[in-house]
């Protein structure tokens, strides 16, 4: 409140209620940053356990992932390809798909087809994971065996991608859409006046004067891709290995942890450590994807008023 | 005379129109893509459940033997995973209404505009970015381990509150922002203390956004498996889960208990699984949606 508090709280009258009050609200809030510090001690603890009996070389450098089975060997690498792999392959599904769906209802749609649409699209994002790993293993993988001329497994790395992009398309269209919505009228106008087409200001007005936040949307949907756990693990597997062909199964990092978290790994041993420097890297990667999202977002912003 | 003609560029105006159908009929194209696996999704799951889904679903324990699921069998299901995911939510939005609305009304009515309370909220904007399986190794190592809960109703639901609190407080803050400061400034001027205005006309009129956002973030929590399969919760659990220190079973753990099982048969089964969390999570939407348009006073 900027001119003067004249409220009783204010003054002294409002009792001690009133301030025991904020201080509760204070901690609900601090809470949070209670969670983030949570998190960071326990992946560092957890990790600082693990590099004793592991390098921190071995682990980053490695190639061979191994952990439960002798001869036990622990470069992460397998586990960061597969990871890539799914990511990758989602972003090249849903980031034409999501930006041509956010023009189209941005620039195209008329209003009663966009309200209807939108949450549609929506409900794609509130699908639980859980259930597109399900669509994966008993949609998309036979589809994939029935029309390919390849051999498709059971598990393979298409249909992870496959199903992971599916799931971030509403991330990058919802997101790119606002961006493109922002931009004013006048910048559209003064482009038709100047006799530009539809298509014209869509790709070379709207697009480049929304960049940023669609920049920004795509980021911060692939750090979803590369947390993503549960349809990655049914679709693509738990075989922690290098492979070029998307047809075969790989590991992704958070389809290793449910590994072990379904095992009976003893508390103390080192797949319950490597749990957490697993944690940790997947961590660090998504953290800075999304500090990279926000800093786009600030840093190329255009403001129009 | 041959001046340029303005109209002589006919033809690439042509260019462009088709150039210009091409792109529309792309971006439509596209726009259907999220449609049509939305739908093929759907389809798909009940498709799979067709003729394994019945009453006794959801009121016998899981079975081992796939024929036990189908009707006229011995009677096999989901049922203490339904009532376990019941549970988890209850508790769950137990302990978000409180701390998310907390949080949220510290946030907008009391912070002062410093640098811990931008702190706070970046941090906010970050949690919400964080993989959910990342909460629940914090859900391990905290609630299960150190704490000592025990793979228990309670670390699950604690867990579950952390992954889902910064959209709460969100969602909260937006609905309090929504309050016009008019409402306050009268209160204060009929001489109510600032925990009076919070709490009799602030609170009040941002309920129905707060109930909306809440429900809408609990949809998302009880349909999450990768927290509190870290927290460990219970693949076969015959009897449905009684006490908050004890073990717990949830529906989308459950289904994928089943859906990695290797005998086809238990694809239908975790197919009428997944048609049961499906009607709970849109249950919880529609009421959700119900919310905000019964209760939504125009308050400018």
């Amino acid at each position: 409140m900027s001119s003067t508090d004249l409220t009783r709280s204010a003054t002294g009258v409002g009792g001690r209620t009133d301030s025991l009050v904020r201080y509760v609200f204070f901690a609900c809030a601090a809470l949070s940053v209670l969670t983030t510090v949570g998190i960071i001690v326990v992946l560092l603890e957890g990790s600082v356990e693990f590099f004793r009996t592991v390098s921190v070389i071995e682990f980053l450098t490695g190639t061979e992932w191994s952990p439960l089975i002798e001869p036990v060997s622990y470069g992460v690498l397998p586990l960061v390809w597969g990871t890539l792999v799914i990511t990758v392959g989602s972003a090249l599904i849903a980031i034409p798909i999501g930006t041509a769906t956010a023009i189209y209802l941005s620039e195209y749609a008329d209003p009663g087809v966009r309200s209807v649409v939108k949450p549609i699209l929506e409900i794609l994002a509130g699908v639980p994971t859980i259930v597109y790993g399900f669509f994966a293993l008993s949609f998309i993988t036979p589809q994939l065996q029935r029309f390919l001329p390849w051999e498709v497994g059971t598990f393979n790395a298409a249909a992870g991608a496959i199903v992971v992009g599916i799931m971030i398309i509403p991330m990058v269209s919802s997101l790119s859409e606002d961006a493109m919505h922002a931009v004013p009228d006048e910048l559209r106008e003064g482009a038709y006046g100047l006799g530009a087409t539809r298509y014209e200001v869509s790709t070379d007005v709207v697009l480049p004067a929304a960049v940023s936040g669609i920049l920004a949307s795509y980021v911060l949907a692939l750090s979803r891709a590369i947390g993503e756990t549960m349809a990655v693990t049914l679709a693509a597997g738990m075989a922690a290995q290098f492979t070029t062909s998307p047809f075969e199964p790989i590991q992704t990092m958070t389809a290793y942890m449910v590994q072990i978290g379904i095992s009976d790994v003893s508390v103390g041993s080192i797949g319950y450590q490597s749990l957490f420097a697993v944690g940790l890297t997947l961590f660090v990667m998504t953290l800075s994807m999304n500090l990279a999202s926000m800093w786009i977002r600030s840093r190329y912003r255009e403001e129009y008023r | 005379m041959s001046t340029t003609d303005p109209f002589a560029d006919v033809s690439d105006l042509d260019r462009k129109r088709t150039i210009g159908r091409v792109f529309v009929g792309l971006c439509i194209a596209s726009t259907m893509v999220g449609i049509v696996a939305l739908v093929t999704l759907l389809a798909d799951v009940i498709y799979e459940s067709w003729g394994w889904l019945s009453v006794d679903f959801l009121t016998y324990p899981p079975s081992r033997f796939p024929e036990n699921y189908l009707p006229g069998g011995r009677g096999a299901g989901i049922y203490p995973a339904l009532v376990g995911s019941v549970f988890l939510i209850a508790l769950t939005a137990l302990f978000t209404v409180f701390l998310g609305v907390g949080a949220a009304v510290y946030l907008e009515e009391y912070a002062p505009d410093t640098r811990l309370t931008s702190l706070i909220e970046a941090n906010i904007a970050n949690l919400a970015g964080v993989p959910s399986i990342v909460y629940g190794l914090l859900g391990l190592a905290v609630f299960v381990r150190f704490v000592g809960m025990g793979q228990s109703l309670l670390a699950g639901a604690l867990t579950l509150t952390l992954l889902i609190l910064p959209i709460v407080i969100v969602a909260a803050q937006e609905a309090l922002r929504a309050v016009p400061d008019s409402q306050r400034e009268a209160a204060y001027g009929v001489g109510a203390t600032k925990w009076e205005v919070i709490r009799d006309v602030v609170l009040p009129a941002a309920l129905p956004g707060i109930m909306t956002g809440t429900i809408l973030s609990l949809s998302r929590a009880i349909g999450e498996t990768a927290p509190i399969l870290m927290v460990g919760a219970a693949t076969s659990m015959f009897v449905a889960p009684d006490s908050l220190l004890g073990p717990f079973a949830a529906m989308p753990m459950q289904i994928f208990d089943w859906a990695r099982l290797p005998q086809a048969e238990f694809q239908h089964v975790a197919a009428a699984g997944i048609v049961v969390l499906l009607t709970v999570l849109l249950a919880m939407n529609a009421l959700a949606i119900y919310i905000r348009y019964r209760f939504e006073t125009d308050l400018s």
